[in-house]
């Protein structure tokens, strides 16, 4: 008797917090549900949209390919080539940092806290002048290393995070073992930090993906154009044609989609990194 | 590689002890090298992208930027001419008085409402988890996408906000609307954000702390304010600070859905900065703003800092 009158309440009122959170959830995600249904409807005019799609109509994702498919390719070349100069940069020296802590070690701590200051804006506008001198502007690798700088301070700090937890006695035995510094980091420490790194690349991957001011700023003409500065000249020029756009809107969601039902822990792990706790 | 001790032969013993102090200060240095060859690159890099773009951008902001800079490469120091320009443009007042009126209504909605969800879900319910991650696809999906969608949403005539809700307003089309709908937009983009931090804090409160107030006979309001901020404070902080960092500097989000306009209502200092140095090429007006926006942020980066200093410091 008694448990059953212990949990009827529970119950109940669990099936009020669900249904309170499908409200939340069905405000909040609205907006990205009502571009997935006029991407998939032929009309995109108030009046011809119907609430849910009723067929399944793929043309406006055929006419979004066909305008803005080689700019999600090139969206996708940036971001891992970011992901590659990021991963390649911030980890050697999140692991000094966290291991060694040689003389100068807090200084370069504090400073990649206080790069998350500087606007970006401000950095476009220095680095687009010095580009121009390196000719570097319009350029694939002008564009990756631009977005590496997205992650790079953000990535150095989860990782020497996680490094500062490893054991010391790890690292120590494999030195003892005649391990060198660098044998040390890539045969010990790395796999170790495997959750890490996946959170740091991640992250670093959806900042390049998500960019568009460098993209914006550090092109001129259309030789390297992601797909964020693509839907951005598509909707000055094609406003007519909005289930395209949302279409190429819906396309473009789509590695933050995956990554995060794909990398769930991992999202959450790295978002609570970014605010340094 | 150090100058080693003077090597007389046979040594008597103290210059024999100086000299192993010696070898042992050049081996020391030695290995402190060969850390910060690890370091070095991060550092190259950071001086790079961020320490050197301050530094250019002051000096730019005294320098004449032309279309002819364009091809000849060069930018005369032309004093505070950069300086005396944007200050008396009439957009840069505006531009600054519109930033602080969207940093701040987008940190007040974002915060609210990102507590409140937070409170919400440490409730802990069947899918709760699950409802969560949902909630971060906004935050997660590029903000170019995020107004474009919102502006096809917002459309005063054929978007879905005016059908579901039967009116007619101009959300983006109107000079005194547009700034609000803007910060609405933003709100919604900076909830997810809030909510997993502050429900992360929440999470390391004991629940005993709670459920000691809940015995004092304190209701859910005031044990919320009286026990649980109190203790969240911390957390606060970092959340506001690290949103008004992103917040102040935003471009992407108020070039999709507006392009700074109607009328120039929604002029940021980010999107002033952009419009000086990249449409009108006068990069020297546009270091002025963005050094501007650089001090209002640094204001905030010592609070952020001061908040942060015995998480980040030590070595936890």
């Amino acid at each position: 008797m008694t448990p059953v009158a212990a949990t009827a309440p529970r119950t109940r009122r669990s099936y009020a917090d669900i249904a309170i959170g499908t409200a939340v959830l069905a405000v909040l995600l609205f907006p990205l549900y009502w571009m997935v249904n006029t991407a998939l409807q032929p009309g995109s005019g108030m009046a011809e949209l119907a609430w849910f799609p009723r067929t399944l109509d793929l043309g406006n994702f055929a006419r979004a390919w066909e305008s803005q498919g080689a700019n999600l390719v090139t969206s996708m070349l940036v971001a891992l080539g970011a992901v590659a100069v990021c991963l390649a940069v911030a980890t050697p020296a999140a692991y000094a940092l966290a291991r060694f802590r040689p003389p100068g070690a807090r200084a370069v701590v504090f400073a990649t806290l206080i790069t998350q200051m500087v606007p970006g804006i401000v950095v476009a506008n220095a680095i687009y002048n010095a580009y121009v001198d390196l000719d570097l502007v319009n350029s694939y690798l002008g564009l990756i290393l631009a977005d590496a700088s997205l992650g790079i301070p953000f990535t150095i700090i989860l990782l020497r995070a996680f490094m500062v937890s490893i054991p010391g006695e790890v690292v120590e035995a494999a030195m003892v073992d005649g391990a060198g510094r660098l044998r040390v980091l890539i045969g010990v420490v790395l796999p170790m930090s495997r959750n890490a790194l996946i959170t740091g690349g991640l992250f670093t991957f959806l900042f390049a993906w998500s960019d568009f001011l460098f993209a914006l700023t550090l092109n001129t003409t259309d030789d390297v154009k992601p797909v964020t500065l693509g839907i951005y000249e598509y909707i000055g020029a094609h406003v007519g044609d909005w289930g395209a756009v949302m279409a190429v809107a819906t396309l473009s969601s789509i590695p933050a989609a995956v990554l995060l039902v794909v990398a769930q822990k991992y999202v959450a792990a790295g978002i609570s990194a970014g605010s340094g706790k | 590689m150090t100058t080693t001790a003077p090597t007389a032969p046979a040594a008597p013993p103290r210059e024999r002890s100086r000299e192993r102090a010696a070898a042992s200060r050049a081996a020391r240095r030695r290995r402190v090298l060969a850390q910060w060859l690890f370091i070095a690159p991060a550092v190259l890099y950071m001086l790079a992208f961020f320490g050197y773009p301050l530094v250019r951008n002051v000096a730019m902001s005294f320098q004449d930027y032309t279309f002819a800079t364009y091809f000849t490469g060069e930018a005369p120091f032309n004093g505070l001419a950069n300086w005396r320009a944007v200050l008396a443009d009439e957009l840069f007042g505006a531009s600054l008085w519109h930033t602080l009126v969207f940093t701040v209504g987008s940190l007040a909605g974002q915060f609210t409402i990102g507590m409140a969800l937070a409170l919400f879900f440490s409730r802990r319910f069947p899918l709760s988890g699950a409802m969560r991650s949902l909630l971060l696809l906004p935050w997660l999906i590029p903000m170019v996408v995020s107004g474009t969608v919102w502006r096809r949403v917002l459309d005063e005539e054929t978007g879905v906000a005016n059908a579901l809700l039967g009116t007619g307003i101009p959300w983006l089309s109107s000079p005194d609307l547009a700034l609000v709908s803007v910060i609405l937009v933003n709100v919604w983009i900076g909830i997810p954000f809030n909510m997993v931090i502050l429900y992360g804090g929440l999470q390391e409160i004991p629940t005993e702390v709670r459920e000691a107030a809940k015995l004092d006979g304190a209701g859910p309001v005031r044990t919320f304010f009286g026990v649980v901020l109190p203790l969240l404070r911390p957390v606060v902080t970092v959340v506001l600070v690290l949103g008004f960092m992103s917040t102040v500097k935003i471009l992407d989000l108020i070039l999709a859905l507006t392009n700074g306009g109607p009328a120039n209502a929604t002029e940021t200092l980010g999107t002033f900065t952009y419009q000086l140095s990249f449409l009108r090429l006068d990069f020297g007006q546009g270091a002025v703003v963005g050094n501007v926006l650089i001090l209002i942020s640094m204001v905030f980066a010592v609070i952020y800092l001061r908040a942060n200093r015995d998480g980040f410091t030590e070595g936890r």
